[in-house]
């Protein structure tokens, strides 16, 4: 009988994709692990709004009203939220535009910056609102679980997804609580 | 049709089609569609919805600390702007001149990186398009069904890009984001285990990259329709080395236009600022930019693979120089403008990245210790200018005398296709689904167009929004943490 398959979200918010590429280091193991995983919304399938899962992966800070939208989505629809490398749990490097002012930044880009033409500050519709800082994900929503890094190595990822293949909760080796 | 390619009407009659996000590229991006009630389209456009503000929060670090920083705007090429940012570094320290095995270290990790950066966007992210059918069954169509369906050609895509990876690992200490530039040099050199293990796989890799190569050609030979997919023409970007032939860490900048005449040739990169300038347009917080000698109406180009394919007159490595033989020979007079042929120049570039990176492996100087040049006279700007997996790739720091940072300019790759990319959403939209019922399997012909592209958005992005109305962020328990008022004259929707 087959068995029924784990599925797992994944989402970049203000993350630079690194921690799914280290995800996507355990390699082979992919080949694996897909007999065992089903992948939900995730930037690596079409699939585009989350539907239950068992696991939500959460890379990245939250900088603007789109990322609140979408942790807020994986958080209805997860079971286990987990907040994945240092972007997710401090904000990380897209946060030290925390220490300046949003407008000062906006400024040095659209009409200060070096060559520009047409200097103005895009303000179009479709381009979601901006928040004045970069926010932790344990700001906006409950988080189970914290897997640190920058990003976390690929063997991290394994030991936190395969116990929960059969039920268990993830451990994480001490030499895996690391923060670079 | 999924949810989230959502559709509405508007007071006027049209109707806005959303496909966001955009799915199995790198980054945060979106494609709207507006369609009359006939649904014929009216406009189609690519937005780039997200925000870093790089340019201003590295103001006031210390220069050496950039490489590290500004890596992680992108963890697909961290590389790549490690490396950017290392030239301009060396150039704030006063280094005109790098030890030879520094050089081949920093080239030997490039090679890494373009390797695995390109397996990676075909195998992980394009492939199932191409294998399934642009508008198969949007559930199987990913990485995952690649390896139920075709595991071969999935186990061959994964096993390269991990070797690229084990390159990057075995030079940085990491595979993502670790360090390996010093100002001048190279902090370590290269041991001589990891020597012998990246030897000891190497033909394989290039067994493997013979094969991606032949996949891509046989695709475009089989599917001639191909040819005029999001085609039209363009103008060229890439750096060539001295002799004008393909080139990734360092050489002169050369543009073509369509007809492939050069536009200039074997510029200093230094003077990219009287060459580019970049124009910023209200839906989209990418710039675009153009060659300032054409202007913004012409002067627009593409840069990536194709760009460098296109570009070069010749590559150094055999094989690799026989493949674009055929592709200019497929391609007829002059440059091959087929938006889709980017995923054939990238494995022609995947296959001169592994004889490359045999070449550097039994090369004895690569795993010599002499890894840093005296430093010199510091100046206060610095440009570093590669050939990024995705294009040219454009890092400009100016310092003051304490070696502060006061200005910085990027233009990442994915900007400069940024018109291109637009055009050709454009075309799909016009020849696809102008005047059809729009369906699933219609709107992912738009972001096929754009994966060609391969564009990484993640890094594309380094620049920050506006707040155009109110919005309050809530904690878990639903307190409002912080309210944001509109500044500006837009109206919009949360
Ligand atoms: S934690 Fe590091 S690797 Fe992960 S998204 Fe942030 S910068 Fe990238």
């Amino acid at each position: 009988m087959a068995e029924r398959k784990l599925k797992i979200a994944t989402t970049s918010l203000a993350g630079c994709f690194g921690c799914h590429m280290s995800f996507l280091d355990i390699d082979e193991k992919l080949m694996l692990l897909n007999d065992r995983i089903e992948f939900n919304r995730s930037p690596l399938t079409d699939i585009k709004q989350c539907s239950p899962s068992d696991i939500g992966l959460i890379e990245g800070g939250v900088c603007n009203a789109d990322n609140v939208r979408v942790l807020r989505e994986f958080r209805a629809n997860c079971t286990i939220l987990i907040a994945v490398g240092a972007c997710a749990i401090t904000g990380g490097v897209p946060a030290m535009r925390n220490y300046f002012d949003l407008r000062e930044c906006l400024e040095e880009v659209y009409l200060n910056g070096t060559g520009v033409t047409n200097p103005q500050i895009p303000s179009d519709t479709e381009l979601p609102l901006l928040l004045d800082k970069v926010y932790p994900v344990q700001e906006v929503v409950k988080i189970d679980y914290f897997l640190p890094g920058c990003p976390p190595s690929a063997d991290a990822f394994l030991q936190l997804l395969v116990p929960q293949l059969d039920g268990q909760k993830p451990q994480l080796a001490a030499d895996q609580l690391h923060y670079d | 049709m999924t949810d989230s390619k959502s559709s509405k009407s508007t007071a006027t009659g049209t109707r806005r089609i959303a496909i966001d996000p955009i799915t199995r590229i790198e980054g945060h991006g979106k494609i709207t569609l507006m369609l009359d009630s006939d649904n014929h389209i009216q406009e189609a456009r690519l937005h780039i919805v997200e925000f870093r503000g790089f340019e201003k929060f590295i103001q006031g670090r210390p220069y050496w600390e950039v490489p590290f920083f500004v890596q992680r705007l992108c963890g697909i090429c961290p590389v790549s702007h490690q490396l950017a940012a290392a030239k301009a570094v060396d150039q704030l320290a006063g280094i005109n001149q790098l030890t030879p095995t520094a050089t081949k270290l920093r080239r030997l990790l490039h090679f890494g990186q373009i390797l695995q950066s390109h397996a990676l966007h075909f195998f992980h992210l394009s492939s199932p398009d191409f294998l399934f059918g642009f508008g198969s069954d949007p559930m199987r169509r990913n990485i995952a069904g690649v390896l139920e369906k075709y595991p071969d050609i999935a186990m061959q895509g994964i096993k390269m890009r991990k070797y690229g990876q084990q390159i990057i690992e075995a030079i940085t200490g990491k595979r993502v984001h670790g360090t390996g530039t010093l100002p001048g040099g190279m902090n370590r050199p290269l041991s001589q285990t990891w020597r012998d293990a990246l030897l000891a796989d190497i033909e394989n890799v290039l067994q493997w990259s013979k094969n991606a190569l032949r996949l891509n050609e046989q695709i475009h030979t089989e599917h001639p329709e191909h040819a005029d997919f999001a085609m039209f023409h363009s103008n060229y970007l890439s750096l060539v080395d001295d002799t004008g032939a393909l080139e990734f860490y360092h050489g002169g900048l050369r543009a073509c236009d369509s007809g492939g005449t050069p536009i200039f040739d074997h510029q200093d990169y230094c003077d990219y600022r009287q060459i580019l300038r970049e124009e910023v347009r209200a839906w989209s917080y990418m710039k675009f930019p153009y060659l300032q000698q054409l202007g913004n109406d012409r002067g627009w180009y593409r840069v990536g693979p194709l760009a460098r394919v296109n570009n070069c007159d010749a590559i150094t490595t055999p094989l690799a120089e026989a493949a674009r033989r055929r592709f200019k020979a497929f391609g007829g007079e002059g440059p091959v403008h087929n938006t889709l042929a980017y995923h054939w120049a990238r494995m022609i570039e995947v296959l001169h990245c592994a004889e490359s990176i045999q070449h550097l492996l039994h090369d004895n100087e690569i795993t010599g210790t002499d890894l840093t040049a005296e430093k010199g006279d510091r100046r206060q700007q610095g440009i570093g200018v590669i050939e990024a997996p995705r294009g040219t790739l454009f890092h400009d720091y100016t310092v003051n005398d304490e070696g502060i940072i006061t200005k910085a300019n990027l233009i990442v790759s994915t900007t400069s296709n940024n018109q291109a990319m637009n055009e050709s959403i454009r075309s799909v939209a016009n020849q696809y689904l102008d005047g059809h019922e729009i369906t699933e399997a219609l709107l992912n012909h738009l972001e096929v167009a754009v994966r060609a592209y391969d564009p990484c958005l993640s890094c594309a992005t380094h620049a920050l929004g506006k707040m155009p109305l109110q919005v309050e962020l809530l904690d878990a328990e639903g307190k409002l943490v912080h309210r944001l008022v509109k500044h500006g004259g837009a109206e919009t929707r949360v």
